[in-house]
């Protein structure tokens, strides 16, 4: 059947997965870019019941009414079901109702910790990042987390720079004795594979690679020293059928988001 | 009632001395006061403590032109492009000055105005426990749930000297009405000696009465009002703008050097009088893009 399906952009192979990783009746809690685009992608598809959370305060149950840059542009609150104070939607997520959240960063390491705060010693930092936002709080407590980035070298790392918003922490137990709420699993979904990481194993494994991707190179092309061999015949990643990549291009038409470009 | 009504520029002149701490910028990417951060700017306001959570550009704005000694917050960059270059030059070489960062969450910020604004010292949560935000400074502490044994982090109280918001309409009182997304806007005035409303329009008492359930905070609790309209551009403003992101890309490119930095300031902030001349000369096409939708 080769040649059935069209051709998508590894962003939009990114975005149908983080997609698929939303359930129906979830309650997430959404970023910008990508994230926005797979919970659109999502309630315009398989989950329609599924309602977004904004760390701004706002709650949705469909697509932004537009384009959005940020999750405060008004086309984000048209249509909203809630838009208040940051307090009430990061209260929902305190309070653990939230099943699934976004959180990004520069380097994520093998036990799903992610750094967006520095690279380099806190003295002398080569890049100051942006910070946390409400990344911490959502790796803190959300019940699975999904992690969209470049498959790129040097953000796989042993050990992050500076642990901003927490994984599993040092290993299996760390989440507890810390005093974190429990969490299901962390998906990091990359532009050429699909990994996940479980509390009790606290690592990643390898799901998935991308069509036309060798498992061994992408296991080789994230170095942060896996703890076990990796399965080294993962699956291949799915792409989206027809219909849903149709469905994602009515969301992002110009494809300021999903270009590979 | 008492008539508050300031120019923005007698506003900090009065209310905003040199090493305030000052909360602005409270609804993340939205009713960002850019007037009045221009405004500290062209005043030279000097070692000011910013406070905010995700403040959009206007942090990175104020750490650039050398008003900031001290920034505590969740995020400091460009929304829309992402890392803030004036940031990275404080934060990296102490370019123009050094700065200290205080890090946050952004639940950790609500919290710690919520605190102030409650006035106790701090409030627990299990948010930012085992992160390195929470050993980043002394506004963290773990301590010990005193029912229950569990683990948690305090987030001690953060009073700030001067909040400002930018809402939708104000009277002369400082009666205030605001909507869509509020952010920390309801802890950080709760929580400050000093309120600065900035009003896109100014009305009559009466229309705040009408709709009493929109009122952000009561002019009891207010120092000043400063009828700026425009003032959040490029930052939206629900009901009234969108969200201009030709300007803060010009700004990320201008901001990458500090030369460009000194150009993009003298241009818009230091070249221009106040708001209304800013707005004047958006309005001759003098930028790309429309910095009026």
């Amino acid at each position: 059947m080769a040649g059935a399906e069209p051709a998508c952009t590894r962003r939009e192979l990114m975005v149908a997965c983080a997609a698929r990783e939303i359930r129906d009746g979830d309650v997430v809690f959404v970023g910008m870019r990508l994230p926005l685009l797979a919970f659109a992608l999502a309630v315009s598809t398989h989950a329609p019941e599924a309602v977004g959370v904004f760390e701004n305060g706002v709650m949705r149950d469909t697509p932004p009414r537009g384009p959005v840059v940020t999750m405060s542009d008004p086309p984000n609150l048209d249509g909203a079901l809630w838009a208040g104070a940051l307090s009430r939607a990061m209260g929902l997520l305190a309070g653990g109702h939230v099943d699934v959240g976004f959180i990004g960063g520069a380097q994520i390491d093998r036990h799903a910790n992610l750094n967006t705060t520095r690279i380099g010693p806190a003295e002398a930092p080569a890049v100051r990042l942006p910070g946390s936002g409400g990344g911490c709080d959502i790796a803190c407590a959300a019940r699975r987390l999904l992690v969209v980035m470049a498959h790129e070298q040097r953000r796989f790392v042993a050990r992050v720079d500076h642990r901003t918003s927490p994984g599993y922490g040092d290993g299996p137990g760390w989440r507890a004795r810390v005093g974190l709420p429990a969490c299901e699993s962390v998906t990091l979904i990359t532009t050429r594979a699909v990994l996940r990481a479980a509390e009790t194993g606290g690592s990643f494994e390898l799901v998935s690679v991308h069509p036309g991707e060798d498992a061994a190179v992408v296991v080789d092309d994230t170095p942060w020293g896996w703890p076990d061999p990796p399965v080294r015949a993962p699956a291949v990643t799915l792409p989206p059928s027809a219909e849903v990549l149709q469905t994602l291009r009515a969301l992002d038409p110009d494809r300021v988001w999903t270009g590979d470009g | 009632m008492p008539d508050k009504l300031l120019s923005m520029r007698e506003a900090v002149e009065r209310f905003v001395p040199d090493g305030s701490r000052v909360a602005c910028g409270l609804a993340l990417e939205a009713a960002i006061p850019f007037a009045f951060a221009h405004e500290l700017i062209r005043r030279r306001r000097r070692d000011l403590h910013l406070v905010g959570p995700i403040a959009d550009a206007v942090f990175d704005q104020l750490i650039g032109a050398g008003c900031a000694a001290v920034v505590e917050a969740a995020w400091v960059g460009n929304v829309t492009t992402g890392s803030g270059y004036c940031f990275r030059r404080a934060a990296e070489r102490g370019r123009p000055r050094p700065l200290t960062v205080r890090q946050h969450s952004n639940l950790t910020v609500s919290l710690a105005l919520q605190a102030a604004a409650a006035g106790v010292g701090f409030l627990p949560t299990r948010s930012a426990l085992g992160s390195d935000i929470a050993g980043d400074h002394d506004g963290f502490q773990p301590i010990a749930c005193p029912f229950s044994g569990q683990p948690l982090l305090a987030v001690r109280a953060l009073w700030p000297d001067v909040a400002v918001v930018h809402v939708q309409r104000a009277d002369r009182a400082g009666n205030a009405h605001a909507w869509g997304n509020l952010g920390v806007s309801q802890e950080a005035v709760g929580a400050a000696a000093t309120v600065i409303v900035v009003a896109e329009e100014l009305v009559e008492t009466e229309s705040i009465r009408a709709r009493p359930e929109l009122t952000l905070l009561p002019g009891a609790l207010v120092a000043a009002v400063v009828h700026e309209p425009g003032g959040t551009h490029p930052a939206p403003l629900q009901g009234f703008r969108g969200h201009d992101a030709a300007a803060y890309r010009d700004y990320a490119s201008a901001s990458a050097t500090e030369d460009g930095f000194r150009a993009w300031l003298e241009r818009w902030v230091l070249g221009v009088a106040d708001r209304s001349e800013y707005l004047g000369r958006l309005g001759d096409g003098q930028r790309p893009g429309d910095g009026r939708r």
